[in-house]
């Protein structure tokens, strides 16, 4: 990774944001490849996604005083770029049009969550449906 | 540019039959724009008005006149400019979703030293990570190697070409009003006429000073001369000697308002800023002691590559009129800093203004000007903060005073970062110059610096600040 780029470099398997940990910016993935992953109710670890070049990610932060809702690290190497919430946020109220990209992007990433949380709705309706005779066979049996 | 001048008659018949039997005065479904220049103002304005008009369902074409490919070395692909994209601009860009890979990017910045003849002091990034980019506008100085370097400005025009944007290889050679429309006229003979007329020339175009004209009020900026080199040095060289850090320099040298050397790769860039900058005063800097031992052996290498361009210095009267914007610093820009960031400003702004609002002058006075006013009052105070700076630059009493009170912030990380923070400020051109001021005239400030300046003129706290590195490495 050419390390004349911007932002900073971060290497495989290091954390960029933790979850439960409260964040003032969010981020811009300028080179490289992380993974986004959560823990619930002290459950093992779930990987939600991955992120590429271009994409942001920690917004949440900058619009809610929450804590960051999950861990991003780094697969590979790669550089990450702050995007400070203090220099965002003025820019914004003289330029509301500056989050347009990221309404943009959160839009993009509520449709997928949607999506996914249908597939599973009826993922779980198939199962249940399937169940469903499994059960009755049993019963039947 | 080449061509023969605009006649004023057309400019007059412009501003009598706008909007007159030239349709309304707003874009629409098969609007054409034309801009003249495919810098950063003539990319950034393209990139944003297509995107706009696409969000809205609004179907434009836009030709981009640039002859030049950014991609030669030397002055034929250049855009005679210091290359630094600021803090703030970096961040605004990436949240735009314009990222700057690292094949454009020639060195990330992550600090400043500032040297004094009172000592080096070095401030840091806030978050300890590069956050300033220092790139080349075309593809590189003369006598570099053409691998690996691709041109800020080249970068941007594919973004447009990217965007839909049609780029004409050719220069804009004159510029008439025909039905109350701009035409643009090539070298190639061939003509367009266009529902909007976007010049995004900058102040080193002919074409700023052939299309003036073109509307009946605008007067263009005023300009002021100067002088950016690159030194070759060698990877290693730069990399120990400069490292990730820029270099400004606070020097008692008459005439000098500011200097910096950017590191990039194999070269390092130096700009000079000066009240009539011309050779004296670049010789009389480089044969200062201070600069001198900013190089290995004390010794200034040869220029690999000169020239002696101008920056506005105060903004132009009345850019836009009906159908007709001038953006970048064909227009305003902030005084001395980020140049680039005033052409982002000043194209979004011009790019909302055409496509939610309107083409005429009034929709331009009401929804671009204000853009433009805000950078122009910002430079009003910009002139108080460089009046400061220059009597700091006079006195050694104050330079005392300054590089204690930087040196001391930086040793004691975490702790209020007053100094510090106006300085990176200043030097970055990452936040506007009303704030800076502002900083400083917290009662804290003063009173901090005033105890810096008696403790650094002191028997036992003037001599030269120890323990700063004399180079970024």
């Amino acid at each position: 990774m050419e390390g004349s780029g911007l932002g900073k470099v971060y290497g495989d398997g290091e954390v960029i944001v933790q979850q439960g940990e409260i964040g003032d910016c969010m981020f811009t993935v300028q080179e490289g490849q992380l993974e986004v992953v959560a823990t619930h109710d002290g459950r093992g670890e779930v990987r939600i996604g991955t992120m590429e070049t271009g994409a942001i990610f920690g917004e949440m932060a900058i619009f809610e005083k929450e804590v960051r809702s999950a861990t991003v690290r780094a697969l590979g190497s790669a550089r990450v770029l702050t995007i400070d919430k203090k220099t965002f946020l003025r820019r914004v109220q003289e330029d509301p049009s500056l989050a347009f990209n990221l309404v943009r992007m959160m839009s993009h990433r509520i449709r997928m969550l949607t999506e996914q949380v249908g597939e599973r709705r009826v993922g779980g309706e198939r199962r249940t449906s399937e169940d469903r005779p499994h059960t009755d066979r049993r019963a039947g049996g | 540019m080449t061509g023969p001048l605009n006649d004023t008659g057309q400019a007059r018949e412009q501003a009598s039959s706008s909007g007159n039997g030239a349709g309304p005065l707003e874009l629409m479904d098969g609007s054409r724009i034309g801009v003249v220049g495919g810098g950063p103002a003539g990319s950034f304005f393209s990139f944003f008005l297509l995107r706009m008009a696409e969000s809205i369902g609004l179907d434009v074409a836009l030709d981009v006149y640039e002859p030049r490919f950014f991609n030669h070395r030397g002055p034929a692909g250049c855009n005679h400019c210091g290359g630094i994209i600021s803090e703030s601009l970096v961040q605004m860009l990436a949240t735009e979703g314009i990222n700057l890979p690292s094949t454009v990017v020639q060195q990330g910045i992550d600090s400043y030293m500032l040297h004094t003849d009172q000592g080096d002091v070095s401030i840091q990034a806030p978050r300890d990570e590069k956050r300033i980019a220092a790139v080349y506008r075309g593809n590189g100085p003369r006598e570099s190697e053409p691998t690996r370097i691709a041109g800020f400005d080249r970068h941007l025009l594919d973004l447009t070409k990217t965007s839909g944007g049609n780029v004409v290889r050719n220069m804009a050679r004159e510029i008439t009003w025909h039905g109350g429309r701009p035409r643009i006229t090539s070298t190639d003979g061939s003509s367009q006429d266009y529902d909007l007329l976007v010049m995004a020339a900058g102040v080193n175009s002919r074409a700023l000073d052939l299309f003036s004209d073109a509307s009946p009020q605008f007067k263009p900026p005023k300009i002021q001369r100067t002088f950016i080199c690159e030194f070759r040095l060698g990877p290693d060289t730069v990399r120990e000697w400069f490292g990730t850090s820029m270099h400004v320099f606070l020097l008692d040298i008459p005439r000098l308002v500011f200097a910096a050397i950017i590191p990039k790769g194999d070269f390092v860039t130096l700009c000079l800023l000066g009240d009539d900058l011309d050779q004296e005063l670049v010789e009389s800097f480089l044969d200062s002691p201070d600069v001198k031992r900013c190089f290995p052996g004390s010794v200034v290498p040869p220029l690999a590559c000169h020239c002696f361009p101008h920056i506005n210095v105060e903004a132009a009267v009345r850019p836009y009129g009906d159908r007709i914007v001038w953006i970048g610093d064909g227009g305003v820009a902030r005084l001395y800093k980020d140049g680039i960031g005033s052409a982002y400003r000043t194209a979004k702004a011009a790019a909302k203004a055409a496509v939610f609002h309107g083409i005429s002058t009034d929709d331009f006075r009401k929804h671009f000007w204000p853009a433009c006013r805000s950078l122009d009052i910002d430079n009003s105070i910009a002139k108080v903060v460089f009046a400061v700076t220059h009597l700091i630059q006079r006195s050694r009493f104050l330079r005392r005073g300054v590089v204690r009170m930087t040196a001391r912030e930086q040793q004691r990380k975490g702790s209020s970062n007053r100094m510090s923070g106006v300085l990176w400020d200043t030097f970055t051109g990452s936040a506007p110059y009303r704030d800076i001021l502002l900083r400083t005239m917290n009662p804290s400030f003063p009173l901090t610096l005033a105890w810096n300046v008696i403790a650094g003129n002191m028997p036992f706290g003037n001599a030269r600040q120890k323990g700063e590195p004399s180079n970024g490495g």
